[in-house]
């Protein structure tokens, strides 16, 4: 069998060969590619593996077509995918064993160009001959140059208000401004729960409004007995509910989970937990870093209750909200 | 047939000289020679992906209310662009296969780039007279990790925010200019004004693909140029003359099979493997974050060096130099890529080596890079590790705290261990080669002696 299959290819490269031999008879003595025998089983392989490439080209846009099949998304990614390995197996096979491939060697190229160098320097300095103020002359080219290109980037000062960070001190917060949830409903202190948190906005923003950082608040409430405010925050609470700002003060993002002991008494003390970097701030102490990168306290805005009920902010936070910067301990937003 | 072809052309061009030369370029034969490759055909998926998804995007943060055809979110409200990016999910035609190819694409493209910068580094390719070669190809790496966090953040889903927040935050905190520089770049403070995202996109869509495009083309022009190196495969591999397989034929039908190998595969995982599924994570807010919360690979190790920061500004007085987010955030990426940068002129210091070298060394052959490559490695690693202990605290119930101390330690000791233990190896794998050569040399001896 295999002898017969060898007798076979050779009888065909022979063929094929004498036919072409016989058209051009000077044709392989002088040959770039050396010439080796053909491999039909691999030539019929790569024909096999084009259809293929072909077949499923054509599922794809049949997929596309047909809107009733279900799974789309895979099928597309399915069928462009095994076109494109159907091709490129193809090549590979194409490269492996059908096209003759030789290692040559070449010289690498000269590692430098002396007479270039020689040439192309002198070209420079001889151009140059008739000018006789040198020093004055490359004075003016660099301010001629580094002028125009001071020039040229200047406009791009009209992105951003580069020499004004005021746009960083102050929040929506006023004296007065009463919490609301997100549907823009007021909180009363009774809705806040211990071992709860809530997030709270002031009254009257805007959903765009809302985006700012010195807006987002968390509430939570503790027992009275469990406060430990330092003495610049006393009365900063509204009857053991505490707020404070729902920006981590490491990396911007907001605080969304609220860290309290559910059943041991051993358990760490209730914290929030910033789930970008961990940062964890004590709730009871007005907010101080217990564990996590942050550098700074979670700003803390004081509350009161109205006669009716309601929460209302009692001033503005009691330090810069968000993310550090230069200035984030010099100024206090205003009250 | 052919021989109209390249006359049509060369009458046209005069180009066939050059072709000839191209057709003849050899290229050496090494399995690790085609990371690069892979690198540049993810590129080419990553352009063409999209440039499709430019015509669905909207670059825009207006915040409109969703009514598409994605029930859950029905009713919330959310940015244009983040709307528009649930609409390629879910109502584009194959939109859903071009974006996770993309991401995918994305993915492995910065992986090709970082494992073909340990073969250039571990085998010394960026020696005399291929420096140009390798900084340039460092740079398109930093290119690439901006490129791709940009790309991740435009789509304004609940994680890219977060993401937006902490990149902004990191420029924030860069001493004496952070806050200047990002009111400058955002237009205001965080979110930004509507001037961001136009930005941004413009960014990520024209002005970085066309530098990295450049910087790509002449990379692989200086490596034309100088030709590729090579290893010492035999006892006649010289300095002075490369041995490789042409152009053509041999190079152009593997190479253009891992072109459309990679394309193939990306594909595949672009529409067999979900990426980012933007639709469950919802729109962004400020004031919303969501725990569990891990970037794309290539940004793991900023979050690990982030995380691991104990937690301290550098204050004097009221005057905040060094906010936290810089250390983890700036300056250990600035350390990484400014010790890729100097690597090439502390060699030559240290060595003393300024030759030319066109042959590739072993790792072993330079047993100190190998070591100093592996300490570093390590080091990045061994952060990157660490920007995943809240999962691990989550999957094995190993407190995150006592995590967080023990990596503490262990960036500071680890990397040093490693780069002792690959020293060591090297110099290990060097004595059994000698002593292999010697044995070899000794019975051919004897057996002289016999006869």
């Amino acid at each position: 069998m295999r002898r017969a299959l060898d007798a076979i290819v050779s009888a065909v490269v022979l063929a094929l060969g004498r036919r072409r031999r016989r058209r051009r008879p000077s044709k392989d003595a002088e040959r770039i590619v050396p010439k080796l025998p053909s491999d039909l089983g691999a030539e019929s392989l790569v024909l096999a593996l084009l259809f293929l490439t072909a077949v499923f080209a054509v599922g794809f846009i049949v997929v596309y077509a047909v809107d009733s099949l279900p799974d789309h998304t895979q099928l597309l990614g399915a069928t462009i995918g095994l076109s494109l390995l159907c091709l490129a197996a193809a090549l590979i096979i194409v490269a492996h064993r059908l096209i003759v491939t030789e290692e040559l060697v070449e010289p690498y190229p000269p590692r430098e160009h002396p007479y270039e160098q020689e040439l192309v320097a002198k070209l420079v300095e001889e151009s140059g001959d008739r000018i006789t103020r040198k020093r004055f002359f490359k004075l003016g080219l660099g301010a001629a140059g580094g002028t125009l290109g001071l020039a040229a980037i200047t406009p791009a000062l009209s992105f951003g208000p580069l020499f004004q960070t005021k746009y960083f001190r102050g929040t929506p917060w006023r004296k007065g401004v009463r919490l609301v949830d997100e549907d823009f409903r007021p909180y009363r202190a009774s809705d806040i729960e211990e071992k709860d948190f809530y997030t709270a906005f002031p009254e009257g923003l805007s959903l765009d409004a809302r985006e700012e950082l010195g807006a987002p608040v968390v509430l939570v409430r503790l027992p009275l007995d469990q406060l430990r405010l330092p003495p610049r925050l006393h009365g900063y609470d509204a009857a053991g509910i505490l707020a404070y700002s729902k920006i981590c003060t490491h990396a911007g993002c907001a605080i969304s989970l609220y860290r309290t002991p559910l059943f041991q008494p051993d358990e760490p003390r209730p914290a929030l937990v910033c789930p970008c970097h961990y940062s964890t701030f004590d709730v009871a102490d007005g907010g101080s870093v217990v564990f996590g990168p942050a550098g700074r306290p979670l700003p803390m805005l004081p509350l009161t209750i109205d006669g009716k009920g309601f929460l209302r902010a009692a001033g503005n936070f009691d330090g810069e909200v968000g993310p550090g910067w230069w200035g984030t301990r010099i100024w206090k937003p205003n009250p | 047939m052919i021989r109209r072809a390249v006359r049509f052309l060369d009458t046209r061009t005069a180009s066939t000289p050059l072709l000839r030369k191209t057709l003849r370029y050899l290229f050496p034969d090494h399995w690790s020679f085609l990371l690069g490759e892979v690198a540049l055909y993810a590129f080419m998926v990553l352009v063409a992906t999209g440039i499709y998804l430019t015509f669905f995007f909207v670059d825009s943060t207006h915040q409109v209310v969703y009514h598409g055809s994605y029930a859950p979110l029905r009713g919330q409200h959310m940015s244009e662009a983040y709307a528009s990016v649930v609409n390629i999910s879910t109502s584009v035609k194959a939109g859903l296969l071009i974006r996770q190819t993309h991401h995918w694409a994305a993915n492995v493209f910065v992986a090709a780039i970082v494992l073909h910068l340990f073969r250039i580094f571990f085998t010394g390719a960026y020696r005399k007279p291929r420096g140009l070669i390798y900084f340039i190809g460092v740079t398109m790496l930093m290119l690439a990790l901006l490129e791709a966090y940009m790309g991740y953040s435009m789509v304004d889903d609940l994680l890219s925010g977060m993401g937006l927040a902490i990149g902004y935050s990191v420029g924030l905190s860069l001493p004496f200019v952070g806050a200047n520089l990002m009111a400058w770049l955002f237009h205001g403070p965080f979110p930004g004004q509507a001037a961001l995202w136009p930005r941004m996109y413009i960014a990520h869509v024209l002005l970085f693909p066309i530098l990295i495009g450049v910087l790509l083309t002449a990379h692989l022009l200086l490596v034309a140029l100088r030709h590729h190196t090579q290893f010492r495969t035999t006892s006649s591999t010289s300095e002075h003359a490369v041995r490789g397989v042409p152009t053509w034929p041999g190079q152009a039908p593997r190479s253009l099979g891992l072109l459309f190998g990679t394309a193939g595969v990306l594909f595949l995982l672009g529409g067999l493997v979900q990426i980012n599924p933007i639709w469950l994570w919802g729109p962004y807010h400020t004031y919303l974050s969501t725990n569990g919360a891990q970037p794309d690979w290539y940004l793991g190790w900023l979050i690990g060096g982030l995380r691991l920061m104990p937690g301290f500004d550098v204050v004097i007085g009221k005057y905040t130099l060094v906010p936290n987010p810089f250390w983890g955030g700036a300056a250990f990426p600035l350390v990484v890529f400014g010790f890729l940068y100097l690597w090439p002129w502390i060699e030559r210091k240290v060595t003393g080596d300024t030759a030319y070298h066109n042959l590739l060394e072993r790792p072993r052959d330079n047993p100190l890079r190998t070591a100093i490559g592996v300490g570093m490695a390590a080091w990045v690693l061994l952060v990157f590790i660490a920007g995943s202990s809240d999962r691990v605290d989550v999957w094995l119930d190993v407190s995150y705290a006592k995590q967080i101390d023990v990596y503490r330690v262990l960036v500071f000791v680890l990397p040093l261990v490693v780069a002792a233990i690959a020293y060591r190896v090297c110099e290990e794998l060097r004595e059994g080669e000698r002593v292999a050569h010697d044995q070899h040399e000794a019975e051919a001896e004897a057996r002289l002696a016999r006869t």
